[in-house]
């Protein structure tokens, strides 16, 4: 059924049958997101050589984790769609190699947590799959590294820099079962880009596509605000996330309605935080921990998740570029 | 919304840098860097054979020393959160540039990581400083050799 542009619905009704989540030592300590994650790390780079060893590792046990938990491994897995923001996405490769399911790597920035959860829902949807992994991860000294200073470099950062968040997230989908979030519908973002530089202030640069996506979700799938118990954006930041605001009460949705950002409040109210965390592991940890299990407890019925994501690279900047944004959207509900 | 609007709005929304604090924070550690660095010539000039010029030399080097240690520490970033300009203008800035580029670039080997990395950010300070040296240096000398200064 073709139902506008960018949108998707899933009338076989694909669920999210169990999700993995890990974090690293300074989230277990500094976030209230870490208690719902299933591993806590105690080294950041998780006793490995390297950063990106971590990294990959991190995602690695998220997949084996979700897996478990449906007493699967990843030999009864079809597809693995993982993604990450490192350079050819080599974390993901590496985690893919080691799980050895058949893989694409997908890349929408931090919002590959739900592009490559709509992925897995289509290829559900479509009867080629009975089991499909999706998921993101970041690790902090990798991507820091990847887009900004060395990460011991003493510099100056204003209150819109946001902390790379290290995470990883995996969820398992599988065709209807009773008793499981339910991936009902979502929407593909469209790149919005509103003409910001400063890789140092992305909520700002990816609110606009927050509000689009949002906006085109509503409107396709012939929403209203009130049919969600939470919208739940992805890592605007707090200074991101009163933008995206801003931007809805224009357009007069009533913002006093739940609205979260993963972003924002991944650190709870520690300040050396800033405005707050950023990553692909950001929506996916927070998403496939927290939410995930308040949908399971009945505590949310339907839920609007829209991950946002930056698509530049430290060239695109250099070079003067823009920022462009995208934000996908998936509706998730608890029948 | 079109791009003006939207960077107005921004504006509006994004809290504005505390310049005044920064400054003074600037002012205060960098001057403190500075009183620590003196203190170092001092001890140069005092107990080994160095005079006010030549102690600049070893005093740099230690300056560069300490900024070395406290990046290795992990102590000098949180250090430059707080102190700004006060931080990064002193020589221990530019110690940390190539330090903090030199660790992080460790797991790529000592040629091709370490070698290759270690003034990615500190070689514009190099590049540009020489630079400027040696331009104000030949306007000088022209200057002189016009007899319009002298040495």
């Amino acid at each position: 059924m073709v139902n506008g542009r960018g949108l998707l619905t899933f009338a076989s009704q694909p669920v999210v049958v169990a999700t993995g989540v890990t974090v690293g030592p300074l989230e277990e300590k500094k976030s209230p997101f870490a208690k719902y994650a299933d591993k806590q790390y105690e080294d950041e780079r998780c006793g490995l050589k390297t950063n990106e060893q971590a990294h990959a590792r991190m995602m690695e046990e998220a997949v084996k984790i979700a897996l478990s938990k449906v007493d699967k491994t990843p030999a009864d897995a079809q597809f693995l769609l993982i993604g990450d923001l490192v350079n050819e996405m080599t974390p993901s490769n590496f985690a893919a190699g080691t799980v050895g399911i058949p893989y694409m790597g997908m890349f929408s920035a931090c919002a590959t947590s739900v592009s490559t959860l709509l992925t897995a829902a289509l290829l559900t949807e479509a009867g080629m799959a009975d089991l499909v992994i999706a998921g993101s991860a970041s690790q902090h000294n990798a991507i820091e590294r990847q887009f900004r200073y060395p990460l011991q470099y003493g510099s100056q950062k204003g209150a819109t820099a946001q902390w790379t968040a290290t995470a990883a997230g995996a969820a398992a989908v599988t065709p209807y079962i009773a008793g499981a979030p339910v991936i009902t519908c979502g929407t593909v973002g469209v790149v919005t880009d509103l003409g910001m530089t400063d890789p140092l202030n992305m909520g700002a640069a990816m609110a606009p596509a927050a509000a689009d996506t949002f906006k085109r979700h509503l409107d396709g799938h012939g929403k209203t605000l009130e049919d969600y118990d939470l919208v739940m954006t992805g890592d605007l930041g707090k200074i991101g996330f009163e933008l995206f605001k801003t931007l809805l009460d224009r357009w007069e949705y009533n913002v006093s309605h739940t609205f979260r950002d993963a972003g924002a409040e991944y650190y709870g109210k520690h300040p050396e935080f800033l405005a707050g965390a950023s990553g692909s592991g950001c929506s996916a940890s927070v998403y496939f921990s927290e939410v995930y299990d308040k949908l399971l407890a009945g505590q949310y019925k339907r839920v609007l998740l829209i991950a946002t994501g930056s698509l530049m690279s430290p060239l695109s900047y250099q070079q003067g570029e823009t920022i462009p944004c995208i934000a996908h959207a998936v509706e998730i509900e608890m029948k | 919304m079109d791009e003006k609007k939207y960077q107005q709005l921004e504006q509006q929304l994004t809290p504005k840098p505390a310049y005044l604090k920064n400054c003074l924070a600037a002012f205060i550690t960098g001057g403190f860097v500075c009183l620590i660095g003196q203190f170092v010539a001092l001890f140069y000039i005092t107990f080994f054979d160095f005079t006010e010029r030549t102690a600049s030399n070893p005093t740099v080097a230690t300056m560069i020393f300490f900024a070395m240690l406290l990046t290795g520490f992990g102590v000098y970033k949180k250090f430059a959160q707080f102190a700004g300009a006060g931080s990064a203008v002193p020589i221990t800035g530019f110690g940390n540039a190539v330090v903090s580029s030199a660790i992080e670039h460790r797991s790529e080997g000592y040629v091709l990581g370490v070698g290759g990395n270690m003034f990615k950010l500190a070689g514009s300070v190099i590049l540009y400083g020489v630079f400027s040296a040696f331009a104000v240096a030949l306007i000088k000398s022209i200057l002189v050799a016009l007899g319009v200064i002298s040495w």
